[in-house]
């Protein structure tokens, strides 16, 4: 009877279990909503959510994935490179000097609110960021300051006629036309911003792109559709286009496989197998404009001394590294820049793995029985750098094979960035992706004396390299700009004050069916083009 | 009944000044200068002059306890730093969010853990009750992570019943009154939403139940075998109730209490945002909005979210107070 009973009330338990899942399996078909015959809604999943969708408020690169589909600027990259194209300016003209640059801006164009693009709006645009401040604008920083700074390389934009803007600088800055490019700078509607002001501007953007803003629920999706008046006949071709947030990138792999999503980024490389053998998926690869890198505060001991840094890039094997934690989808970084950036030095050569050489070379220095210091290891899987802790241990068990006993420390995200553009840690890794595919965008960015403090945490100076670095950022002839930051890069590898470790190639995933995605180094992708088949 | 209400609404008033403090104490209690550490290294002393006095810190520190308490009371939590946004504006889609996962996995591991615990208890050392227990065990010491991925690959995957992740069908959204989604679909009488919704909520409220359903369940069967034991049972089922209505009425009753405790504190917890079910499931919760908060520094929003999930947690127990009441009417008499 007991017996009989329980059975009975499990049972029970179990049958109203199942009518609840049940109920609901039903009506899955329908409700996953892809019944439609053709597909034109494209759902792309990342792995954060924007912070603005008003591009110059921001410098985070989940915003400018967004708002590159919504705004458009003067000047475009090339396809997979950043190479200049022409964007809302049909040409351009820089005088002899350097210091005038005259564009022709096309006549076709209008805001997603129907008001006309020209000149008078590319001026109202600028004259807005030139007289904003860091808290408002931070990325501002490309062109030397605001109105009024002492560094500021634009004096003035004016309107000549209709659709001919002219702009005229203080003093030559060599990338001015690539700057112009930066998704950050794209071309706001003059009418919108006035009538919505700065913080509401940032939730209902309205640029001139081929999707319009549609609704943004936040940290979970934002949705953009067709501009149906963009000027160039048969794009977009998507209907819409939704950028859906999923934090973890196994759940970002599960919900592609199951047709949530179309396409993603941030895929593990240790996933590439599982996808490739699924033959509805299909694998894209970003070309890299990334370095990941170890580097040494060159103010503490014992890494003041030039000879200790190069003996502890002798100790480190890139190879190892990228076979073990990139799935082969990185190549060794032997410069701070990778090599689809203009100017890349290829005759270096690199400190070749040699403990025998890092030994010596310690000797040398006055450590002929190593030290004990830190290596403070990234805390979140970066494109650059997915598994910190694990790549620090790799190091540290080949420093302590020349003696160096390393402690491997880490800390929340926030908190490494700050301490480490503080100069706390004596040796940390981190990385960088290329903005604007510039090397001024690396090389000076990261390793000049102006950007200690800031994004040169080694708080490596060398005045030799500024003065090259200086000219360079002056000099409008492309060839004599190479040769400098050639130069530049030989000063690097001598003094070692980093030792670069690779140069990673993003991995997207997507459905089989998604054709015409072109993915760009810079991580902001183009839509216009992209379509199922 | 009134009065033992009044005295425990009462008693709250001290819990929430308390907090208030600790939570304004939390932004003064960062080392070094708080407009310094919000604004960053490449601040200007211009920016940091305003912010600071934008945040009140050129004041006597009461001065700026009782700004605070006034703003709070005029519903002012603050602008978020990152978004540039009024907090109260942003914070209730992901409060919603949250309150919706909650109450469905609360429903289920109250539902499927009490029942377990007393079915185990009603047959104790049967075959039920071992496997029962057995399962509770591997249920506390789950890992969530590893169980939501399981769960995806199980029922998306393989047989393709339930979405992976979110809480909508992203290509046809729902339209959102309160951001209940529930109650969303249902005022619309939009019955296929609603069933859309609910279908998203499986897979995260399973795995967000599992801890509370085991801990439940285990509370339940050992609560209820004391109670089982006692004289008054016995009287019962000598007068001839059936076996059903002394488990399910007067042992149920009477071993409620600790349950009713144990409830009341998980869910407590799950409000407190459950990152990791809402990361795994790109659930966009009132966890996760706090999360980025901390990775982005943005105090204004930490501050309010602590504020906001700390004040939940009191008047959750200050209901399953007054549920006791209800439960064991010998409590509203005691002091």
């Amino acid at each position: 009877m007991k017996k009989k009973l329980l059975l009975a009330m499990v049972s029970i338990m179990i049958a109203s279990l199942f009518l609840a899942a049940c109920s609901s399996g039903d009506e899955e078909t329908k409700g996953s909503g892809e019944g439609d015959n053709k597909k034109d809604s494209l759902v792309y999943g990342r792995g954060g959510d924007s912070t603005s969708l008003d591009p110059i408020t921001t410098t985070e690169g989940e915003s400018y994935k967004v708002t590159i589909n919504i705004f458009e600027t003067l000047l475009t990259y090339g396809e997979q490179d950043t190479t200049l194209h022409p964007g809302l300016a049909e040409e351009w003209e820089a005088s002899e000097d350097g210091l005038t640059y005259t564009l022709k801006l096309r006549e076709d164009v209008k805001f997603h609110d129907g008001t006309d693009f020209n000149a008078e709006a590319v001026v109202f645009n600028f004259e807005r960021w030139m007289n904003g401040n860091d808290e408002q604008f931070p990325y501002y920083s490309m062109f030397g300051g605001y109105k009024g700074d002492e560094g500021h390389v634009i004096k003035e934009v004016k309107a000549e006629d209709e659709y001919t803007v002219v702009f005229t600088l203080n003093r030559p800055q060599a990338p001015f036309l690539k700057n112009l490019a930066m998704s950050c700078f794209g071309i706001a509607s003059p009418t919108a911003l006035k009538e919505q002001g700065d913080d509401n501007f940032s939730k209902n953007p309205v640029g001139t792109g081929p999707f319009k803003f549609v609704e943004w629920k936040a940290n979970d999706s934002i949705v953009l559709e067709k501009n149906e008046d963009y000027y160039v006949d048969g794009q977009p071709k998507l209907n819409q286009l939704i950028f859906k947030v999923i934090p973890d990138n196994s759940t970002r792999l599960n919900s592609l496989s199951t047709g949530e999503i179309d396409l993603m980024d941030g895929v593990n490389p240790t996933d590439l197998e599982k996808i490739k053998s699924d033959s509805n998926l299909q694998t894209i690869e970003r070309p890299s404009m990334n370095v990941g890198y170890l580097g040494f505060n060159v103010t503490k001991k014992p890494y003041d001394n030039a000879k200790v840094r190069q003996a502890l890039s002798h100790a480190v094997d890139k190879q190892a590294i990228i076979d073990s934690f990139y799935s082969g989808l990185a190549v060794p970084a032997k410069n701070p820049m990778p090599d689809s950036i203009e100017g890349y030095n290829d005759e270096i050569s690199d400190y070749e793995y040699d403990l025998d050489k890092a030994k010596k070379l310690l000797a040398e220095a006055g450590y002929p029985d190593g030290f004990k210091s830190e290596l403070w290891a990234i805390p979140v899987a970066r494109p650059y750098i997915p598994e910190g802790n694990k790549i620090a241990q790799v190091i540290q068990e080949s420093w302590g094979k020349i003696g160096v006993d390393v402690e491997i420390k880490t800390v929340d995200w926030a908190t490494y960035l700050d301490q480490a553009a503080a100069g706390d840690y004596p040796a940390y890794m981190l990385g960088w992706t290329g903005d604007n595919g510039d090397p001024d965008n690396f090389l000076y960015t990261l390793l000049d004396k102006d950007s200690i403090g800031s994004n040169n945490y080694s708080h490596y100076a060398n005045d030799k390299l500024h003065d090259v670095l200086i000219e360079a950022q002056t000099e409008v002839d492309q060839e004599k700009r190479n040769e400098l930051y050639k130069q530049a890069q030989e000063i690097i590898h001598e003094d070692a004050p980093w030792i670069p470790l690779v140069h990673s190639t993003p991995l997207l995933a997507a459905s089989a069916d998604v054709s015409g995605f072109v993915p760009h180094p810079t991580g902001s992708d183009y839509f216009k083009n992209v379509e199922f088949k | 009944m009134l009065s033992y209400t009044i005295r425990r609404l009462l008693s709250v008033i001290p819990v929430l000044i308390g907090m208030t403090i600790i939570v304004f104490a939390i932004v003064r209690a960062i080392p070094g200068d708080p407009a310094q550490v919000i604004l960053g290294q490449r601040a200007t002393a211009d920016a940091i002059a305003s912010l600071t006095k934008e945040l009140g810190l050129d004041q006597p520190w009461y001065i700026q306890y009782f700004d605070y308490i006034k703003q709070l009371f005029s519903g002012d939590l603050g602008t978020s730093l990152r978004t540039k946004t009024p907090i109260m504006e942003e914070v209730w889609p992901y409060i919603a969010a949250t309150l919706e996962l909650t109450f469905v996995a609360m429903l289920l591991a109250v539902f499927i853990g009490v029942n377990a615990g007393i079915i185990s208890a009603w047959f104790s050392n049967s075959w039920f009750d071992y496997l029962a227990m057995v399962l509770a065990l591997i249920g506390v010491s789950m890992p969530i992570f590893w169980l939501g991925l399981m769960e995806q690959w199980a029922f998306s995957i393989q047989l393709g019943w339930l979405p992976t992740s979110g809480r909508e069908n992203i290509r046809d959204p729902i339209d959102s009154i309160t951001n209940l989604y529930l109650i969303d679909t249902l005022i619309q009488g939009n019955f296929g939403q609603f069933m859309t919704a609910v279908k998203h909520l499986i897979l995260p409220s399973v795995a967000l139940a599992t801890i509370p359903m085991a801990i439940i369940a285990r509370m339940t069967r050992s609560t209820m075998l004391e109670v089982m034991k006692s004289d008054f049972i016995r009287t019962a089922r000598a007068k001839g109730v059936s076996m059903f209505w002394v488990v399910y009425k007067h042992s149920l009753k009477n071993a409620f209490i600790p349950v009713l405790t144990v409830i009341g504190l998980q869910t407590g917890l799950l409000l407190g945002g459950a990152i990791l079910t809402e990361t795994i499931f790109a659930w966009p919760g009132i966890g996760r909005y706090l999360y980025d908060a901390i990775n982005y520094r943005d105090y204004p929003v930490i501050q309010s979210g602590i504020l906001l999930i700390a004040t939940a947690f009191v008047f959750i127990n200050l209901i399953v107070d007054l549920l006791y009441a209800l439960v064991d009417p010998r409590i509203k008499y005691s002091k």
